[in-house]
């Protein structure tokens, strides 16, 4: 994977040199948009669009901070984002250039703000939770009719866990995301970030981890989709396109997707043009596409995340708009948490704390 | 010596110098250098434009924490012994696999030998990571190789290879299997049929033949391909984190963790430079003592 993307990167670069055509590179999440938007952008604007995915914060980080990423768009999560504004890795967003920018919904804005002071150099794309996603009648089958579903106490208590193995369990590879669960499970501030507190949550998973078959940020859509795997702590639009996978291929599997009560991260991916962007221009047109409130809708419809598009909300189905788990009450939301970015000591000790819990040793 | 030679001469050092004392130049800085949060993540960076003052500044902010932070914390030496034990284990395999082979090419008609060096080299037509992969779907679970096995019978339950050590040796001795079979054949091909007749007259066994004559004379062709095979599985990244469980500890795998996940990429060179040194002082000590018996010898 690595190998491709520096390929593509070079590639880039030198399709970059020899441009006369206007193109514009955005950098996304996988299974992160519904690609006829991208074809529509394209015939709108007759702009060409090369679209990249990634499937972790950190790979696009250390793209950007190597610098010459020759990408104009790219969608960081706004702990992520913090950090990069702080290091001068994008540029700010020139407003008069978005004539959608009314779109926005000013809730989310307030809540970006903790990330992206005054959101001058960023728009949320979208938003979510992360949370639990279980195939209902395999963990009912190991665990009784009783099993706690929408409970952190399904994937942190050893007991549950050793239970689950067999059926299959995957949890993200994001420490930064990990980490605050497991604190939040014993009731610690999840959004501590003093070396203490943060080397509590080693114990809570370490004791589960030998039940966890993959730490990983992408399979787990299509494992628990066609029932390789029962159990998934990972974003709340990821399992809820896996259950819609499942429905689709009509196997048998019934997915359901909790934000655990205890408490779920609640984050942000965040639309942003880095500093060096080959067509800052292009970028704000791409932008501007994706604010539109049909295509942000057409958007979310088709990946289950909510957005941060107030005017797109009369165009989302029923499916999407309707169901807490994507947009969730006022009485789920008090219960999300946000999470700051480390510094980089504690960052150091939350890494080698991963690397341990993963390996084992 | 006249100018025509040493230019000669001068070309592969120039190379050295441009692809490999370079680079080393620039990691061996970044791993003195420190953290920071800027573009590049690290501090100092260079600066020119102040001329000699300027180069002063930089000199004077590198050190070496960074190496006295790796002895602190035991994640790395043992990865670093891991990884030794994993590209020594999966080189002996491969020795294991891959001298039959070039002796069987060696020993095979001459019209065959065209055709079977093509059957060593045609896995590098397809990519690297596409043939890896490529094992992920015959190690799994309800992979090939477990339903070829269950069907047979020979285990009831699937064998779990995939995301385990097992995996990762499989993968290396697969991947650089034909590093060990070309130096190994193109000393055997090259071995005099008489010499065993030799040996065999003077009153040795076959076997006794077979070891002090084809053994010793391939030893150059094994010396080189073990070392193909162990250089780059030392440092392997792409087959531990495919084939490889969590549990799967290899320097590579570790060197990616800083660069991405910490993000320190003074770290992650200074683990780099341990690296190369663990590399390259074995085989300068190993070439010298080649060289000594060579004159000895002689």
């Amino acid at each position: 994977m690595k190998k491709l993307s520096t390929l593509s990167a070079i590639a880039l670069l030198a399709a970059a040199s020899v441009a006369n055509a206007e193109e514009v590179r955005v950098y996304n999440w996988s299974d992160y948009i519904d690609e006829s938007l991208l074809t529509k952008f394209e015939e709108e604007t007759g702009i060409k669009l090369i679209y990249d995915v990634f499937d972790s914060n950190e790979l696009l980080e250390t793209k950007l901070l190597a610098g010459g990423s020759g990408y104009d768009v790219v969608v960081p999560t706004g702990s992520f984002l913090q950090r990069q504004i702080q290091a001068g890795a994008f540029q700010k967003l020139d407003k008069n250039l978005l004539s959608n920018i009314g779109n926005v919904w000013s809730d989310i804005e307030e809540r970006t703000a903790t990330y992206d002071p005054g959101n001058e150099y960023s728009i949320n794309y979208m938003w979510g939770t992360t949370g639990i996603g279980a195939n209902i009648t395999k963990v009912q089958e190991a665990l009784g009719a009783d099993a706690p579903l929408d409970s952190l106490a399904l994937v942190f208590d050893p007991a549950n866990m050793e239970k689950l193995a067999d059926c299959g369990v995957h949890f993200l590879d994001a420490p930064d995301e990990l980490i605050p669960a497991a604190l939040k499970y014993i009731g610690e501030d999840p959004d501590a970030s003093d070396a203490d507190t943060v080397k509590k949550a080693e114990d809570v998973l370490a004791a589960v981890a030998p039940y966890v078959r993959k730490f990983h940020s992408s399979e787990y859509i299509n494992a628990l989709a066609n029932g390789e795997i029962c159990v998934a702590v990972g974003w709340s639009g990821d399992i809820l396109q896996a259950r819609d996978r499942a429905a689709e291929a009509d196997n048998g599997v019934e997915i359901a997707y909790h934000a655990p009560k205890e408490g779920a991260l609640m984050w942000f991916d965040q639309l942003a043009i880095p500093v060096d962007a080959p067509d800052p221009g292009a970028a704000h047109k791409f932008i501007n596409f994706i604010l539109d409130a049909n295509n942000m809708a057409t958007a979310s419809n088709y990946v289950y995340y909510a957005n941060g598009n107030l005017a797109s909300q009369e165009f989302l189905v029923e499916d999407v708009i309707g169901d807490p788990a994507i947009y969730p009450d006022a009485e789920t939301i008090k219960n999300l948490y946000t999470k700051s970015p480390y510094d980089p000591k504690t960052q150091r000790i939350a890494t080698r704390m991963w690397a341990k819990v993963k390996s084992g040793s | 010596m006249n100018l025509a030679r040493r230019l000669l001469i001068g070309v592969p050092y120039l190379w050295l110098f441009a692809l490999f004392l370079v680079p080393f130049l620039i990691v061996l800085k970044i791993s003195m250098s420190d953290y920071a949060i800027s573009i590049p993540p690290y501090t100092p960076t260079l600066d020119l434009s102040e001329g000699w003052a300027g180069f002063r500044v930089f000199w004077a902010a590198l050190d070496f924490e960074n190496y006295v932070f790796l002895t602190s914390d035991d994640l790395y030496w043992k990865a670093y012994l891991s990884s030794l034990q994993i590209a020594a284990l999966a080189t002996f395999f491969t020795l294991l696999i891959g001298f039959p082979i070039a002796y069987a090419m060696a020993n095979a008609p001459d019209e065959w030998r065209p055709s079977l060096m093509m059957l060593v080299i045609l896995p590098f037509w397809t990519s690297f990571l596409i043939r890896v992969y490529a094992w992920i779907g015959i190690l799994s679970n309800e992979g090939f190789l477990n339903q070829i096995l269950m069907w047979t019978g020979l285990v009831s339950e699937p064998l779990v290879i995939l995301n385990t050590n097992t995996a990762v040796y499989i993968g290396i001795v697969y991947t650089y299997l034909p590093f060990m079979i070309l130096p190994i054949y193109s000393t055997l091909e090259k071995l005099d049929g008489s010499l065993l007749e030799a040996a065999q007259d003077l009153g040795c066994t076959k076997i006794g033949a077979f070891w002090s004559v084809t053994v010793h004379l391939a030893k150059p062709g094994v010396i080189a391909g073990c070392f193909l095979v162990f250089i780059p599985a030392l440092g392997e990244f792409v087959i531990p984190s495919l084939l490889g469980g969590s549990k799967t500890l290899m320097i590579g795998k570790v060197l990616w963790e800083e660069f991405f996940s910490n993000r320190d990429w003074p770290v992650a060179s200074a683990v780099a430079i341990i690296l190369l040194l663990i590399l390259i002082i074995p085989i300068v000590l190993f070439q010298r003592n080649e060289q000594k018996q060579r004159e000895a010898d002689q």
